[in-house]
């Protein structure tokens, strides 16, 4: 256990470093992330003042508060994509991962997590500028802050499995982008991303609660933003919690097949 | 593997049927490799180097057959295993390629678990006999070809395995590049008596390190044996070298002539005819130096490599 806590603070911090090398990139990125959420923004606000105030009990404010935890929890959510797995097969560069006495999941999440500690600084100032131009209203409890901050590394936990998962479709084959846009669709609907679950039917909410992609997405903001009880809140870390280990043990066995199925590429 | 014509009809064609062939990469290949040993294994481009390298590492699972390394079962992974082997492939880079290399050992530490003094001992003892002492705070995207190469190399040793694959590691080096990495691996495998599999398309290589080689062609091995035993075997000419007291004698009776620098020929003469030869050229004519080598390593190798049908061959 002590090891592997060493390993990961070792390839966390390597991560960290090499990104500090190119701040300058990752704020643009960042900067560039903002329009999604801005467009969103923009447009319920302008329907919520419409409608007399509020759309879906969301005032603009709400809406601010919302989108501007948004792209917080959208940055703790980009981790090694699938398409990545399509690259790391063709080229063979899986083998060196698999030739070494640790699963190379603990890789992609050590150095991604790392990755994530530098989001987190870059986007404390943007956040900031983001409240000064569409004056959010939030006002969590210590309770909401505290669950929020575990909230974010168990969207980050069940983000990650879920992409791992799919991206080992690629053990199978090569030409997997059309299950993925397939994939980023359903959890562009279901996850709370392009609107909060609430506005959605009622069908859908029922549906998305039976899902992982709420509780990678909507969950952790609405930890934030809403005023949940803290009975929910508890129960919505349990969810989490139900989905990385379920998602890690899914993985396992698909792991174990696959790998057994693959044959290093080229050399 | 999948296999289809060229062209739009093929293509069309393989959406309704696919065409599948089977190819066997090895086939009925058997050896032993003792502990200590350093073993060349030599083949053409697609003979099966890599394959047998793989399926030793535990990348490949064969299809049918034994592979047993250390006593286990490579293709296990298990850790223990894992532990004490490694594979470096010379086109392929493990390190950080934006950091110093330095970090990306510090990474290996970690995964390999090794106590921060022997880490520090061995790491600094092997950037000593690389000379890499001040490399390794660049970024490894700004080092050469040559230098990442023994970094990576660095990185792949420091946990000290017992048991190391290396796949082409002098490829597209230069001369002293080569003869580093030549020596470095050299020392490690006197150091720490360890096992090495070496595949190169390099001879110097194979001769500097290995005084075993195994031939692989077509999947299959043609030759396991001492270097110098595989030149005896598959060589069929030797070359004679005569230095004459007369100049501008033709000596096209006695061999093909191979070059004439100053007053000194070389002759390539049929294996079987050596004797003979020899004997005339001493008996017919004024020689004042002769002498009789088998030809270079390179050549008997081209002349392995040329071969269309398999042969067996044991050791």
């Amino acid at each position: 256990m002590r090891d592997m806590l060493r390993y990961y603070l070792t390839g966390m911090k390597i991560a960290v470093v090499e990104q500090f090398q190119y701040p300058a990139a990752n704020y643009f990125y960042m900067i560039g992330m903002i329009a999604e959420p801005v467009i969103y923004l923009v447009v319920w606000s302008t329907i919520a003042q419409a409608q007399g105030g509020a759309v879906g009990g969301y005032t603009p404010g709400q809406f601010a508060a919302y989108y501007i935890v948004w792209t917080l929890v959208r940055n703790m959510n980009i981790v090694f994509t699938p398409y990545g797995w399509e690259f790391l097969i063709r080229q063979g560069q899986l083998s060196a991962s698999l030739l070494r006495p640790l699963h190379p999941i603990h890789g992609f999440i050590s150095y991604f997590a790392g990755w994530k500690v530098v989001v987190i600084v870059l986007w404390l100032p943007l956040a900031a500028f983001l409240s000064l131009v569409f004056k959010p209203e939030l006002h969590p409890t210590l309770l909401q802050v505290a669950v929020f901050a575990v909230a974010i590394w168990g969207a980050y936990l069940i983000r990650t499995m879920l992409s791992w998962l799919l991206g080992m479709v690629s053990f199978w084959t090569t030409r997997v982008s059309a299950i993925f846009e397939l994939y980023f669709a359903l959890e562009l609907l279901l996850s709370g991303r392009l609107v909060p679950l609430s506005l959605m039917p009622l069908w859908v909410q029922q549906l998305a609660a039976y899902l992982p992609f709420k509780w990678a997405f909507q969950f952790p903001i609405e930890a934030l933003v809403s005023p949940i009880p803290p009975a929910q809140l508890v129960a919505g870390l349990g969810m989490q919690v139900f989905w990385i280990v379920f998602s890690t043990l899914v993985m396992q066995v698909v792991w174990r097949i696959g790998v057994r199925r693959f044959t290093a590429v080229g050399g | 593997m999948p296999e289809r014509e060229a062209g739009l009809g093929a293509a069309l064609k393989s959406l309704v049927k696919r065409t599948m062939r089977e190819v066997k990469a090895v086939d009925r290949i058997s050896f032993e490799v003792g502990r200590g040993e350093v073993v060349g294994f030599l083949g053409p481009n697609g003979a099966g180097k890599t394959t047998t390298l793989k399926m030793l590492s535990g990348l490949l699972y064969p299809t049918s057959g034994e592979v047993g390394v250390l006593g286990r079962v490579p293709s296990r992974r298990e850790r223990e295993f894992l532990r004490q082997i490694t594979l470096v492939m010379g086109n392929r880079n493990q390190l950080q390629w934006d950091l110093p290399a330095l970090d990306s050992f510090d990474l290996n530490r970690a995964v390999y678990r090794l106590p921060e003094a022997e880490f520090k001992r061995t790491r600094d003892d092997f950037i000593e006999l690389l000379e890499l002492k001040d490399l390794v705070r660049k970024p490894v995207r700004n080092l050469s070809l040559g230098e990442r190469m023994k970094m990576e190399i660095v990185g792949a040793l420091l946990h000290r395995p017992g048991v190391l694959f290396l796949d082409e590691p002098t490829i597209g080096l230069d001369v002293t590049m080569q003869k580093r990495i030549r020596s470095f691996v050299a020392e490690y495998n006197r150091r720490y008596g360890a096992t090495v599999l070496l595949t190169s398309h390099y001879m110097a290589d194979v001769v500097a390190l290995c005084k075993r080689v195994i031939v692989i062609h077509h999947g299959h091995i043609l030759y396991d044996g001492d270097l110098s035993g595989l030149v005896e075997r598959f060589s069929a000419y030797k070359t004679i070298g005569v230095t004459l007291a007369e100049a501008d004698v033709d000596l096209s009776a006695y061999g093909e002539v191979m070059g004439k620098d100053g007053g000194r020929v070389t002759l390539r003469v049929p294996k079987a005819e050596t004797p003979r030869a020899t004997a005339r050229l001493l008996a017919e004519l004024p020689v004042d130096d002769l002498t009789i080598e088998d030809p270079p390593i390179e050549d008997v190798i081209e002349r392995v490599f040329a071969l269309e049908a398999p042969q067996e061959a044991g050791r």
